[in-house]
């Protein structure tokens, strides 16, 4: 972008936490996430929820978290598997922690439309 | 047991506190000192007063020594070590029975270790290098209100450090305009305002309107984003009933974290308010004013390792570290050193840290590092490089002093950060590509585009005064 010493007018947006300031990631850049996360260990885990209810602590479960799983390609399967069950809700993948009893990760993956 | 008579006088202190054949038992209090003695004074003598002074001893012998088992009680200087690259000073070794402490008391172990022994005559200059807090000790603190697993799932924020931001001007403004500044760091990004550590109740803004300002602006920001969102309400007071009514007010305006200065303050002020966090659901954020007094100067205080070490029993879940990078005075690798202190379950010996015990932290929860100070975006890759995720990096002048406002500059630092989590998850070396990374992320986001051209001259580089020992 051009630089220019104008004032901008900075307009609130509603943000998904982590990676919410970020342009949508591409599926290459998903995958690297996804990679990331088997990489250190944690577990991934998907969850989705209506745009209007995204605040709630508990969003509902796709499944269980994949535990064991090692292939990333199946984790971004379910991704798309649970985007095309719930077209407007917001996906979300998480990386669980055992160790920290935290999660390492969590952003959304897919936006419902709002 | 052998039969003592009393025998009034003065005795060398190393007849009876250096005992270089102990070996320190797994419930003992170590502690490490660099000691510097007056000219002429044996080293063994030196350590074994040390120990003495901040135990058991006073300067010459009393018959009421006999009427207990001081042999029990007693300090033990056990091991003395040249100081690298220092003729004058050494290491002198102590280690304390568990007993000599109340339970779950910074302010008694730090009334001892620290006391009168500092201005001990025989002594030059006297610094309390490391204390290893055996866990049977560690048991009795209450530790962090919460810790940062429990802080990250209030929130709802993982994968990443949290960002933040000092209001500027610290002093002066009215509490509207304060919360107006508050309000426009909050919907631009940040996760967390905070009071500067000199803002408590002065006569241009008492703290119940700022407070009540204040609670609007997180409120409306936490509506308009979507996010969980904090300012660091300072409750430090001139008394604890005065404390204590701040913090009543913060829990009662829903704000989830309040804010306390554990050094103007007090060790038995800062425990107690952790107490009162952990009893009320509420997140500490704690700040280190007058640290620099204790801690800068190579040869005399108290090493910030060990303030660090007695804030995560005395309680605390969030603590200033220091920036390694910005205005303020800190080595890397001693920085990293406490970093460790503050959040990790076990911190191994490491000279090259300048961590001179095993610490283990048994099931004590871990606490954000914060890094405040003259910094900004162009930081941002070795920031989070140096911090990782469990930190929270704050950018006061770096936010409010964007062209656009401070919304503009959250909304910066906010992508900054970002960028640089995604950069290195995706196996990128931030400090390397550092420039490459913030460019490209730049140009999805005119914000942090103007920031870069904003700050990008600004950079501190003075030497460090105090430095780790190395030959």
């Amino acid at each position: 972008m051009a630089m220019t010493n104008e004032m901008g007018d900075y307009q609130t947006t509603s943000t998904l936490e982590t990676f919410g300031f970020l342009p949508p990631l591409t599926q290459e850049e998903i995958y690297a996430q996804v990679a990331y996360i088997l990489a250190q260990g944690w577990t991934p885990a998907i969850e989705h929820v209506h745009p209007s209810q995204s605040m709630r602590h508990y969003w509902t479960m796709w499944k269980l978290p994949f535990f064991g799983e090692d292939n990333l390609a199946n984790v971004v399967t379910e991704l798309e598997s649970c985007h095309r069950n719930y077209p407007d809700h917001h996906v979300r993948l998480l990386g669980y922690d055992n160790y920290a009893q935290s999660q390492g990760s969590a952003f959304v993956v897919f936006e419902g439309r709002r | 047991m052998s039969v003592k008579t009393y025998d009034a006088g003065v005795k060398d202190y190393r007849l009876n506190y250096w005992t270089p054949d102990y070996v320190p038992l797994d419930t003992d209090l170590l502690a490490c000192f660099k000691v510097t003695g007056q000219p002429g004074v044996p080293r063994e003598e030196v350590a074994a007063a040390v120990a003495a002074e901040s135990s058991t001893g006073t300067w010459t012998t009393v018959w009421s020594d006999l009427l207990t088992d001081l042999d029990y009680y007693k300090g033990r200087a056990y091991r003395i070590e040249d100081v690298p690259g220092d003729s004058e000073s050494f290491y002198a070794f102590v280690a304390y029975p568990i007993d000599l402490f109340e339970e779950g008391s910074m302010t008694n172990v730090l009334t001892s270790l620290v006391g009168n022994v500092f201005g001990f005559k025989a002594l030059k200059h006297l610094r309390l290098e490391d204390i290893r807090f055996p866990i049977a000790y560690i048991k009795t603190c209450n530790g962090p209100p919460a810790g940062i697993q429990v802080e990250r799932d209030r929130l709802n924020k993982y994968g990443r450090p949290l960002v933040g931001g000092t209001i500027k001007p610290k002093l002066g403004m009215s509490a509207k305009n304060y919360g107006r500044a508050v309000y426009e760091c909050l919907r631009g990004g940040l996760d967390f305002t905070k009071d500067d550590e000199n803002v408590n109740s002065q006569p241009f803004m008492r703290w119940q309107d700022r407070f009540e300002f204040v609670a609007n602006a997180i409120h409306t920001a936490q509506q308009e984003t979507g996010e969980v969102k904090g300012h660091y309400l300072n409750v430090t007071a001139p008394d604890p009933e005065q404390m204590y009514e701040r913090a009543e007010f913060v829990k009662e305006l829903g704000v989830p974290i309040l804010m306390h200065d554990f050094l103007t303050g007090g060790f038995t002020a800062n425990t107690g308010l952790a107490k009162w966090c952990r009893r009320n659901n509420m997140l500490m954020h704690v700040h280190r004013a007058m640290h620099a007094v204790i801690d800068r100067h190579p040869k005399h205080g108290i090493h910030f390792r060990v303030l660090a070490k007695c804030l995560r029993l005395s309680g605390g879940d969030h603590l200033h570290t220091g920036t390694v990078v910005g205005k303020l005075e800190g080595d890397r690798a001693p920085t990293l050193g406490f970093v460790d202190q503050l959040r990790e379950s076990f911190v191994p010996e490491d000279r090259k840290r300048g961590v001179f015990f095993d610490q283990d932290w048994g099931s004590m929860p871990g606490l954000f590092a914060v890094a405040s100070g003259g910094i900004h975006v162009w930081h941002m890759p070795a920031l989070v490089t140096i911090f990782g995720d469990d930190s929270v990096l704050q950018f006061g002048g770096g936010t409010q002093g964007h062209p656009w406002g401070n919304a503009a500059g959250a909304a910066a630092n906010r992508v900054a950060v970002e960028a640089c989590v995604k950069a290195r998850n995706e196996g990128r070396d931030l400090e390397k590509e550092a420039r490459d990374i913030l460019m490209e992320a730049g140009k999805n986001s005119p914000e942090l585009a103007i920031a870069l051209e904003t700050w990008k001259e600004i950079k501190f580089e003075f030497e460090t005064v105090d430095k780790l020992d190395v030959g």
